[in-house]
């Protein structure tokens, strides 16, 4: 583990030994600072852009039932669509953002763009968590910031599914803003690649439910970490806080 | 035969007058999206050029792109454009036959090194040494590669030449492999569409003609003045999409009433060509006006996309022809039973692990 590396802050809180055993070691709840505010900040507004996104998203591939009355007192499917291409801007930017704290960030901060495929200690921990997974370790390791399994999993479905949404989802968009437009500059060539336009639609929309999937799984696994693990998960992400529930060593 | 004729003296042969023929260059420009200042200048190349020897080859196709071209609107364009070209070889519209019509395309590539246009109607099928289209008692992919030789371009006719087209769809037993993948030498325009629009077709033969060097051409090979936007962002039913009013079913009030045919599977959103702009049969209309959605007949591969009549295109690669929400919901919905199982496995270990906890605790 890399807690030597991370700057432990002092006890939060200290809790009297428990009642009638005098020999055991004080219980100590100890918080380290892990997310810093701007990664906290970046984390929610990915969340809100992507809940937008993906609703969106599904209206413009199905759109809701016709609209009654003429053209020009509706532009529904036009507000739909300019939902989805803010969100998609805006995700896109705090992404670059995201990108850019992690060179100036804490050492969390690039935990999700780069694993630690050479160290052979982290595959032993990977090990380790997949058996907690399958009921087959008692009790799971304390870690400050990912453990292997949920950093593996949020670069995989994350990072590389992010990318993909913003890179498909602006070769689109440069199809509507014209041939000579930034975005069909920078990711026009992505429609030839993938067959036509109509092919990075399709995979745009599956991306969709790859990202369904990682908030899915995301989600399930925050709350059973926060109930299950030895450290705090939820309230990290909105304060910042790693708390430990108790000192017993990893 | 020392002397090439220019457009003009074919044209003037032909007796259309001097008039006729500066309404054609004006119209000319326009249909190519120039300025009028261009007039003059192709005026004066069509006076002083000789015309270009233009090789029409067939392949594997429907003639469909012939049919269209000699539909073309403009009457000068079918009755000047055809003979001006100096169609020196097309083995649907040429007299000769037989021996003669092969001799006289050898006798063009002999005289025209390097001067001439090769357009090409349909691909070859390369299975079985291309055994499947036979012109002159030879495949069709030799003739191809020999004519294509000495060309000074290429033009891709039609989504055959361009993209591969029906005979190319899934599992193309004949191998039908589209030009450029033969033909990896010399600059291919790809004039797609099945068949492509008539003026579209003369408009680049035109403008190649006329400035002697080839249009501007996109990503993929097509010229950008026909085939740089979507049908969708020129589409005249587009305010209807913009405010959700949509064809929910055929023989609805918003058919009649003519709204948006995105539900019901036009492609005309991903598909690139001219056909909300110039339309067909001399701008009388063009599918979205007549009613049906765009089939989206200009792209690649668009006849292995699952139904006309879809939004979304089934997928293949999963054995089962399902479209990406009902692959999604799929998925989802294992994963998320997944998910369900998991926490109740979890939820018991954790119950009977405080038990031995405060059996522990209580011991």
């Amino acid at each position: 583990m890399s807690e030597q590396s991370v700057k432990a802050e002092q006890p939060a809180a200290t809790v009297p030994a428990a009642e009638g055993d005098s020999d055991m070691l004080v219980r100590r709840q100890t918080a380290v600072y892990v997310y810093e505010a701007p990664l906290r900040l970046w984390h929610w507004i990915t969340v809100a852009c992507i809940t937008v996104l993906c609703i969106t998203g599904y209206f413009i591939g199905s759109p809701l039932p016709t609209m009654p009355g003429e053209a020009s007192d509706n532009f529904l499917m036009g507000y739909i669509r300019f939902a989805h291409f803010a969100a998609g801007y805006i995700v896109t930017i705090a992404f670059i953002g995201r990108i850019y704290w992690a060179f100036v960030g804490n050492s969390h901060a690039r935990e999700l763009f780069i694993l630690p495929i050479t160290k052979k200690s982290w595959y032993k921990e990977l090990w380790h968590e997949m058996r907690w997974y399958m009921f087959l370790e008692k009790t799971p390791k304390k870690y400050i910031g990912h453990n292997p399994m949920g950093q593996s999993a949020m670069f995989v479905f994350f990072v590389l599914g992010l990318t993909f949404m913003i890179f498909t989802g602006f070769a689109l968009y440069g199809e509507g803003l014209g041939y000579d437009s930034w975005a069909s500059q920078m990711f026009g060539w992505i429609i030839p690649l993938m067959g036509q336009s109509q092919d990075v639609h399709t995979w745009h929309h599956l991306g969709m439910w790859y990202i369904i999937l990682f908030i899915m799984s995301h989600i399930y696994v925050a709350v059973r970490e926060d109930i299950m693990s030895r450290q705090s998960l939820i309230s990290t992400m909105v304060g910042g806080w790693r708390m430990f529930k108790d000192d017993r060593p990893d | 035969m020392s002397h090439i004729e220019t457009f003009y003296e074919v044209m003037r042969r032909q007796g259309i007058t001097r008039r006729s023929f500066m309404k054609y260059c004006s119209l000319t420009a326009a249909a190519l999206g120039l300025s009028p200042a261009f007039v003059p200048q192709i005026a004066n190349a069509m006076e002083n050029k000789p015309r270009t020897p233009v090789l029409w080859l067939h392949g594997l196709e429907c003639t469909c792109c012939s049919e269209s071209f000699i539909r073309s609107a403009h009457p000068l364009v079918k009755d000047v454009v055809l003979s001006m070209l100096s169609l020196d070889y097309d083995d649907t519209l040429m007299a000769a036959a037989g021996h003669q019509a092969e001799e006289a395309l050898e006798d063009t590539i002999e005289k025209y090194k390097g001067e001439y246009i090769l357009a090409v109607e349909g691909n070859p099928p390369l299975n079985e040494d291309g055994m499947f289209c036979i012109i002159g008692g030879k495949p069709f992919v030799d003739q191809l590669k020999h004519a294509a030789k000495h060309a000074k371009a290429v033009i891709a006719w039609g989504s055959c030449a361009s993209w591969g087209c029906v005979q190319a769809a899934r599992p193309n037993p004949t191998q039908a492999t589209p030009i450029h993948k033969v033909i990896t030498d010399k600059p291919i325009i790809k004039v797609p569409g099945c068949p492509p629009i008539a003026e579209v077709m003369t408009g680049v033969i035109t403008y190649m003609l006329t400035f002697g060097k080839l249009p501007e051409l996109d990503r993929q090979g097509r010229p950008k003045m026909f085939y740089g936007q979507r049908i969708h962002d020129k589409c005249y039913r587009r305010p209807h999409f913009d405010a959700g009013q949509f064809v929910e079913e055929w023989d609805d009030e918003f058919a009649r009433k003519g709204y948006c045919l995105y539900k019901v599977g036009c492609k005309g959103p991903t598909t690139y060509n001219a056909c909300s702009t110039v339309r067909w049969n001399e701008g009388t209309s063009f599918p979205i006006q007549a009613g049906h959605g765009c089939i989206g007949c200009s792209e690649d591969g668009f006849w292995d996309k699952g139904s006309f009549y879809n939004r979304l295109t089934d997928i293949h690669q999963f054995g089962i022809e399902k479209n990406a929400d009902e692959i999604g919901t799929a998925v989802a919905g294992g994963v998320g039973a997944a998910i369900a199982a998991h926490a109740a496995v979890s939820a018991i270990k954790r119950l009977s692990g405080n038990n031995e906890n405060s059996e522990d605790t209580s011991a």
